[in-house]
């Protein structure tokens, strides 16, 4: 057998009170796609980040083409030949591509030679990118060809990709995913984590399932189904989200020719925006990041406001009403920015539930704070929506992502709310955790609820929505009946093209 | 090398040690600094914060000075602490005790000399609506244009000083003062003096304000609901949007109410402590308590303690000063150094050290 480019033996780290990684111990061979799977808080981020040189491991060996690798900082695993692109993009909306690109690199070149480089490489790897562009200006698939190619310009001989495809259209996942095979047949090697167990059959040949920080099984994930690859990494059966069909009640939201001009230099104008949904109807608004979504639900939840007569709820008039006024009418929203908009990141789960169930959980009493009765709250959705945390007390940002998406989402579903609008519900969950919220949400709209899915995971909208619109530029297209669509007119949609001639074909 | 890492979730245990910590710092490289001006630097120390309490020389006249000095502190720094918490910088707190104290100086210079239970409340309610009217100007600006609160309400301090200037010398001049500068003597007005409420201890009634403002502080900040959405905003302004929370009249609330104690803290000066409008009337509270606020990381207990801290080190800098022959700017030096260090070791509270040899990790934190 020949040496592998990365052996990681019996690596062990512990933080006080939770053991991240127990002993693990995997291969990544030469030109091998190797995909790391698990549950949220499984460790898989901090196994890379060991090998990426973030975290130093208690215990446990690597070893780099047979030699010891313990790097110290990225600096020194970048020298090694390891690139990293992360799931957060980490770009300066402000500066140029080639300013971005030059900004990540140990010892940059000069701008207009690095600006070469880039439409060299970008070239080579089929990544059409502009060195000269803004980055505000790109789409979240063009920020995320800036990130990869910062580490193509570095050469290296192992790429860790860390969710790279949750932002993308299923169009740029393919022109990636070609990307990924050429540096395969390059002969370098790339450790793919990913929930989407489709796209690790498409594209991996070896897998390492972690769950609760230790290796719980291998295998050649183009021999299994996605099922039993979920099955492996949750260690059970899996539940699938089921619906049960029930006939539309009354509009309960109607927006009408609502416009509203965009918030920030680099925001996005809404343009005549026409939605209605009724009791017990889920309508999924798909889109690729940065044509709306954001914008939409802060119109939606009141963040922003607009004339009086754009948003209705129940026939009733809401538009020039702000978040608390219409969170009491039962207008309830999730946004996507699980820290900092959703929750208050260093605030604990009880202060979060308090964030937006003071009124309708009725947690203030003329404006003073009924602190334990907010426990309970907080308690309550933590339990009913299995969030795995010691208890209210602890700082939102000391939850891993799933875990606190599962608080925020739980907190509006245990208002009942009459309309949910959510964003991303699912961004960065894994398989268990993202089944469970959707059952929820197809839970509430089956108990009368009307609710709204914004999501850029088409499979998702297609597994709970009843009706599809396609958010572009700013524009909602007209909806259609999730049934019977398929993936290539989904595309269209999404790409703007609305007339019927051309989806009906 | 040091190396800090990020906590997971801020240290408690920091955040309650820095403070003792940062005035532990001070005294050290204060008294390194004494050392270097050729004084004594233990004697200089023990001067500065154990004789004003336990000195059988001074202590009869420094200890009720603790109050008088601690309470206009407690006062404006329960005001800028709330603000601070919402992230409204408030730094001209200075200029609203100024203006306060002209306020409530005018009600009881018009009524001189009448009589008349009526006119110490309407002394209080001039004082904080002159402290409230002054922190109006940077709040509706703020809201209306979007300037910078720090830079409009520091400069409105000099604005403000300029004001007590011309009071001093001008309109509020004391006719039977031989044109010298100052007004009448509020503090031996009978209805309007502001009175030590037991003899020797330096009780008056701003002390009992600073009491009551803390109190109210307390149960604004950890049961009500406007406390709760001053921290969001102060903590995460987009969640307390989304929470629905209304950036511009946040502003109004923690800017007026800051303006309002601040101006409290110069009407019981003026008709107490002070006792008539000088030219130096102001002597620095407003800016040192911002110091108290963040000493008493912006919690109300904590500030009560860290008025006290500050309080000392006016009356003990006043001793070193004359006793030593320190100079007067020696005690600015001083409490300038314990917030630095304070902010400094902020990071501690967030971060941990890690000390990283070739080979050893050790670990502070």
């Amino acid at each position: 057998m020949t040496t592998p480019l990365l052996s990681i033996q019996g690596l062990t780290k512990t933080y006080p009170g939770v053991v991240a990684n127990s002993d693990v111990t995997f291969d990544i061979g030469e030109g091998e796609v190797h995909a790391l799977l698990g549950e949220n808080g499984a460790g898989k981020s901090t196994l890379v980040k060991a090998i990426y040189g973030l975290v130093r491991p208690n215990e446990g060996t690597m070893l780099w083409r047979g030699q010891p690798y313990a790097p110290n900082a990225p600096a020194q695993a970048r020298a090694t030949g390891v690139a990293m692109v992360f799931q957060h993009f980490s770009l300066f909306d402000a500066m140029d591509v080639a300013e971005n690109v030059a900004l990540g690199m140990d010892n940059p070149p000069p701008i207009r030679e690095l600006a070469a480089r880039i439409t060299e490489v970008s070239n080579n790897y089929g990544l059409p990118l502009d060195p000269g562009r803004m980055v505000g200006d790109l789409s979240a698939g063009e920020r995320q060809r800036v990130e990869i190619i910062r580490c193509l310009l570095q050469n290296p001989q192992l790429l860790i990709m860390d969710e790279p495809t949750s932002v993308l259209t299923p169009q740029e996942v393919e022109i990636l995913f070609r990307t990924l095979r050429q540096l395969r047949a390059e002969g370098k090697s790339i450790l793919y984590i990913s929930h989407k167990l489709e796209e690790i059959r498409a594209l991996c040949e070896n897998a390492t399932v972690l769950r609760l920080g230790k290796v719980v099984g291998r295998a050649d994930p183009r021999q299994e189904s996605a099922r039993s690859l979920a099955e492996m990494m949750v260690g059970q059966a899996l539940h699938q989200p089921s619906r049960s069909a029930a006939e539309p009640g009354k509009v309960l939201l109607q927006v009408t020719a609502l416009n509203l001009p965009p918030q920030s230099a680099f925001g996005t104008a809404l343009k005549d925006i026409n939605i209605t949904v009724r009791a017990g109807e889920v309508l999924g608004i798909g889109g690729v990041a940065g044509n709306g979504q954001d914008e939409l639900l802060s119109a939606l939840s009141g963040e922003v406001r607009s004339d009086r007569a754009t948003v209705q709820m129940a026939g009733e008039a809401v538009g020039h009403y702000g978040p608390t006024a219409r969170r009491a009418m039962g207008l309830l929203c999730a946004p996507e920015e699980r820290l900092g908009h959703a929750a208050a990141p260093d605030m604990s789960l009880s202060e979060n539930a308090l964030l937006t169930g003071a009124w309708r959980e009725k947690l203030v009493d003329r404006g003073f704070i009924n602190w334990s009765k907010t426990r309970a709250f907080a308690e309550r959705v933590i339990e009913t929506f299995d969030v795995r945390t010691p208890g209210p007390h602890v700082a939102a940002r000391a939850l891993s992502g799933g875990n606190l998406q599962k608080f925020v989402i739980g907190r509006e579903i245990m208002q009942r709310p009459s309309v949910l609008v959510v964003n991303q519900p699912t961004w960065g969950v894994d398989a268990s955790a993202a089944a469970a919220i959707r059952q929820a949400l197809l839970d509430l709209a089956h108990a009368g609820a009307a609710v709204i899915v914004i999501s850029q995971d088409l499979d998702e909208i297609l597994e709970i929505a009843d009706e599809f619109a396609a958010l572009n530029a700013g524009k909602l297209s007209a909806p259609r009946p999730v049934q019977g669509l398929t993936m290539d007119q989904i595309g269209l949609l999404l790409g703007g093209a609305e007339g019927d001639s051309n989806v009906a074909a | 090398m040091l190396r800090l890492e990020k906590r997971p979730s801020p240290s408690q245990a920091w955040n309650y040690a820095t403070p003792l910590v940062a005035v532990l710092l001070t005294m050290i490289v204060g008294g390194i600094l004494f050392w270097i001006l050729g004084k004594n630097p233990f004697e200089a120390i023990k001067l500065i914060f154990w004789d004003p309490l336990f000195s059988e020389q001074f202590a009869a006249y420094s200890r009720p000075q603790l109050l008088v000095k601690a309470a206009p502190l407690i006062l404006i720094a329960l005001g800028l602490a709330v603000g601070f918490r919402a992230g409204i910088w408030n730094i001209g707190a200075e200029g609203q005790y100024i203006i306060g104290a002209l306020c409530a100086a005018a009600v009881a210079l018009a009524f001189y000399p009448a009589e008349g239970w009526y006119i110490f409340p309407l002394m209080i309610i001039a004082g904080a609506l002159g402290g409230w009217v002054w922190a109006m100007i940077p709040a509706i600006l703020k809201t209306r244009f979007n300037t910078n609160e720090i830079l409009v309400s520091l400069l409105l301090v000099y604005v403000a000083e300029k004001l007590l200037a011309a009071a001093a010398t001008g309109f509020m001049r004391n006719p039977d003062g031989a044109g010298f500068p100052g007004s009448r003597n509020i503090n031996s007005y009978g209805p309007a003096s502001n009175q030590e409420l037991i003899a020797n201890s330096g009780m008056h009634w701003g002390v009992v304000a600073a009491m009551i403002a803390v109190l109210f502080t307390y149960i604004l900040l950890q049961r009500h609901i406007l406390g709760f959405h001053v921290q969001l905003a102060g903590q995460s302004p987009r969640a307390a949007k989304f929470a629905g929370v209304a950036p511009s009249r946040l502003v109004l609330m923690c800017l007026g109410l800051s303006g309002i104690l601040a101006g409290l803290a110069g009407m019981f000066e003026v008709s107490g402590p002070a006792r008539l409008i000088t030219i130096d009337f102001n002597a620095g509270y407003g800016f040192t308590a911002i110091i108290v606020a963040f000493l008493g990381r912006l919690h109300p207990v904590g500030i009560v303690l860290a008025g006290l801290l500050l309080a000392l080190t006016y009356i003990g800098g006043e001793l070193a000063q004359f006793m030593l022959n320190l100079p007067a700017s020696a005690i600015q030096v001083f409490q300038g150094m314990l917030l630095f260090f304070l902010l400094a070791l902020d990071v501690l509270s967030n971060y941990r050290v890690r000390l990283a040899f070739a080979g050893t990790t050790k670990e502070a934190s």
